[in-house]
């Protein structure tokens, strides 16, 4: 973790080296094609990125070598920023990243993809983030955006607060402080829950949208796991977190357009549909602007999206080969089941899948 | 060299080839001795070095390019109060804890609880600072719910129990206390050392003029180990200023520079705030984080070499 970050790029190359050199040597002895074996692929690749994705990237592996047992993929979940850096440096062959790529960071992953049309960004994980929380005798607590911002600013400092009272006309509320529970630590989960928030209630969320919890005085925890274990061993608590790991706590539903919405995975695939998606730096990139304040009927819009990026060329075929067959299995309607069952995410739709389809075809092409 | 002196001596009694075998094992070894001391430098000049040149681009920037916003010393600077503030609870709490233990494996116990109580204490040490912290988190966090909810009600007065009290004890006052059990061992095995080294004639002449024993350790024993006991604590400082994982897993981190110990709202420490920001930073905010780290080290710095002159007063005036 202390590592340097360039010393941490001089190992990822170190590692793509010696993978490179293993593929190389792979299919040394059969000149003529490649080195695959019927459908099954052979060789090894590395990517690093994204942490919120780790649960699905190790169900992904682990299903994609067992349907190709010659292959090695392997994921560093080292974040984001860390997986933009180590793509846009040449360090790995694919990344994961919650946020996608802009400004700088997006000029040099053109560069090392070889130009704007070979770069991929493909949104392959999308994951409902719950608001969770732990509240004796409250089981099904109903928020509307604003009450629910109001809350997460502290500006509604008590559980019977009118407004709370207001969205749930059948439940008793106690007269118990409320404990707002954040991440302490810099995360993908936070910056999309701001975006929601600033997105639904401008008017009281008025700070900037960042990775990064602004709001002083609440309780903040590390990581997924801390903030879940601060709202089972609190009372009054509520927080944000991925809806997969929150089971044994109250989830709230939030207010969409008329109705309120819990965090199913079907609910939170549809965000996606009902959402444009942003101009294009190129044409496989397949990045969306969230439209958090959708009001589509049985849209769930506190969700965190994050995306793969590949390259269309890689200097080696058989690398390119084992990237498409990767990203090809992460697109699948298996693959996306997998992640589903392993990490709780939302599969993507069909209609999705069709567009993304003709990118991960490209790829080696 | 002094060192040559002995092997003088053994040429005398010695044959000459065995002599010029230990000539050369001396040479050898006062090679590697000088290399290692060159390496020390060479390694914490090369840290120094490390720092700057990549905290420099955090330390130049605009200031509205520093997270936050307001530039990079208003960045840096509640993470080193916190800092600080965590230490100094681990400092108050775990020295006079790891004194008392000294005094009591020394003097006190029978010799066979003694050696079996000191191997216990150094075994602190080997617990991994993450298992402290699952500790901090899962155990004595809700522990001190009840403890701190009474500081607020009896000595809500002072500032640094002013309250709101968490319902889950994640605050400083949780995270100042697993730092200070942290520091224990350190500091208790370099006292006891020092304290078992105290002259037997000091210890048997205070009895003699009709001390109790209390008495013979605070006129002989205590002066006598005092440089030691500010060193010990020097070691100890360190640790707790520069302990990362505990800290990050303990302490609830959403709050300015305050005093208030038991709330949800505490400043973060530098080392924890490297750990918690940098897997999803990237660009600028990096230089920030490693500027971060600079300041710690100069902190360190700084608490080392008042403690060295804290020591060398302390000898001068014993004298």
């Amino acid at each position: 973790m202390a590592l340097p970050r360039r010393r941490r790029v001089a190992l990822a190359l170190v590692a793509t080296t010696l993978t490179l050199g293993t593929i190389a040597a792979g299919c040394g002895d059969d000149n003529s094609s490649s080195s695959s074996s019927g459908s099954g692929l052979s060789g090894s690749i590395a990517g690093a990125g994204a942490s919120s994705q780790a649960a699905a990237q190790e169900a992904w592996i682990a299903g994609f070598q067992t349907n190709n047992p010659d292959a090695t993929v392997s994921y560093d979940p080292i974040g984001s920023g860390g997986g933009r850096e180590q793509f846009t440096s040449g360090g790995t062959v694919f990344g994961g990243t919650d946020a996608h790529l802009k400004d700088e960071e997006l000029t040099k992953a053109q560069d090392i993809c070889g130009g704007p049309d070979n770069l991929l960004e493909l949104p392959v994980y999308v994951s409902p983030i719950a608001v969770a929380y732990n509240l004796d005798g409250v089981t099904d607590l109903k928020l509307s955006p604003d009450t629910l911002a109001k809350i997460m600013t502290r500006k509604i400092t008590k559980w019977n607060d009118a407004a709370i009272a207001a969205d749930n006309p059948d439940a008793t509320l106690p007269d118990q402080a409320i404990v707002t529970v954040a991440r302490s630590d810099e995360s993908g989960t936070t910056e999309n829950f701001q975006e929601y928030l600033a997105a639904v209630a401008p008017s009281v969320w008025t700070d900037e949208v960042t990775g990064d919890w602004p709001i002083k005085g609440g309780e903040t925890a590390q990581g997924t796991s801390g903030v879940v274990a601060a709202i089972k061993a609190g009372s009054g608590t509520i927080g944000y977190a991925d809806a997969s790991q929150v089971a044994g706590l109250g989830v709230a539903q939030v207010k969409v357009g008329s109705e309120y919405v819990g965090p199913t995975a079907e609910a939170a695939a549809k965000i996606l549909e009902a959402s444009p998606e942003t101009d294009d730096p190129g044409q496989y990139v397949f990045t969306f602007n969230l439209e958090r304040d959708t009001t589509a009927s049985g849209t769930y819009p506190i969700v965190l999206v994050s995306y793969e990026m590949a390259c269309t060329q890689y200097d080696s075929a058989d690398t390119a080969k084992l990237v498409q067959g990767y990203m090809n299995y992460l697109i699948s309607p298996e693959g996306q089941q997998t992640a589903a069952s392993a990490a709780g995410s939302a599969p993507i739709s069909d209609a999705l899948r069709a567009k993304l389809q003709p990118a991960v075809d490209a790829i080696g092409q | 060299m002094s060192t040559a002196e002995p092997s003088d001596k053994i040429a005398l009694t010695g044959g000459s080839r065995r002599d010029r075998m230990r000539r050369m094992g001396d040479q050898v070894f006062s090679g590697l001795a000088l290399g290692s001391g060159v390496l020390i430098l060479v390694a914490l000049s090369g840290v120094a070095l490390f720092l700057l040149i990549q905290g420099w681009p955090a330390l130049t920037a605009d200031p509205s390019q520093i997270p936050g916003g307001d530039g990079f010393v208003n960045y840096v600077a509640p993470l080193a109060f916190g800092t600080i503030l965590s230490s100094a609870i681990a400092v108050l709490v775990g020295i006079p804890m790891a004194i008392a233990v000294s005094l009591f494996i020394v003097f006190y116990a029978p010799k066979r609880i003694a050696q079996t109580l000191g191997a216990f204490v150094d075994l602190l040490a080997a617990i991994p600072s993450i298992v402290y912290g699952l500790w901090g988190v899962a155990v004595l966090g809700p522990a001190m719910v009840g403890l701190q909810g009474w500081l607020e009600g009896h000595l809500g007065f002072l500032p640094f129990f002013k309250g709101p009290v968490t319902t889950t004890g994640r605050t400083m006052f949780t995270a100042g206390l697993v730092l200070g059990v942290m520091i224990l061992p350190i500091v208790s095995a370099v006292t006891r050392e020092v304290f078992s080294q105290t002259p037997r004639k000091l210890i048997e002449g205070a009895l003699a003029l009709g001390a109790t024993r209390w008495e013979m350790i605070r006129m002989t024993v205590l002066p006598f180990g005092r440089s030691a006991i500010v060193g010990a604590s020097m070691l100890g400082l360190g640790r707790a200023l520069g302990e990362t994982m505990a800290v990050a897993l303990i302490l609830s981190i959403s709050g300015d520079v305050t005093f208030n110990l038991i709330s949800a709202g505490n400043p973060s420490t530098i080392a924890a705030n490297i750990a918690l920001k940098f897997p999803e930073s990237s660009g600028l905010a990096v230089d920030v984080l490693i500027a971060s780290g600079l300041a710690l080290f100069a902190i360190t710095l700084v608490v080392n070499m008042a403690a060295r002159s804290v020591i060398a007063r302390a000898e001068r005036g014993a004298r």
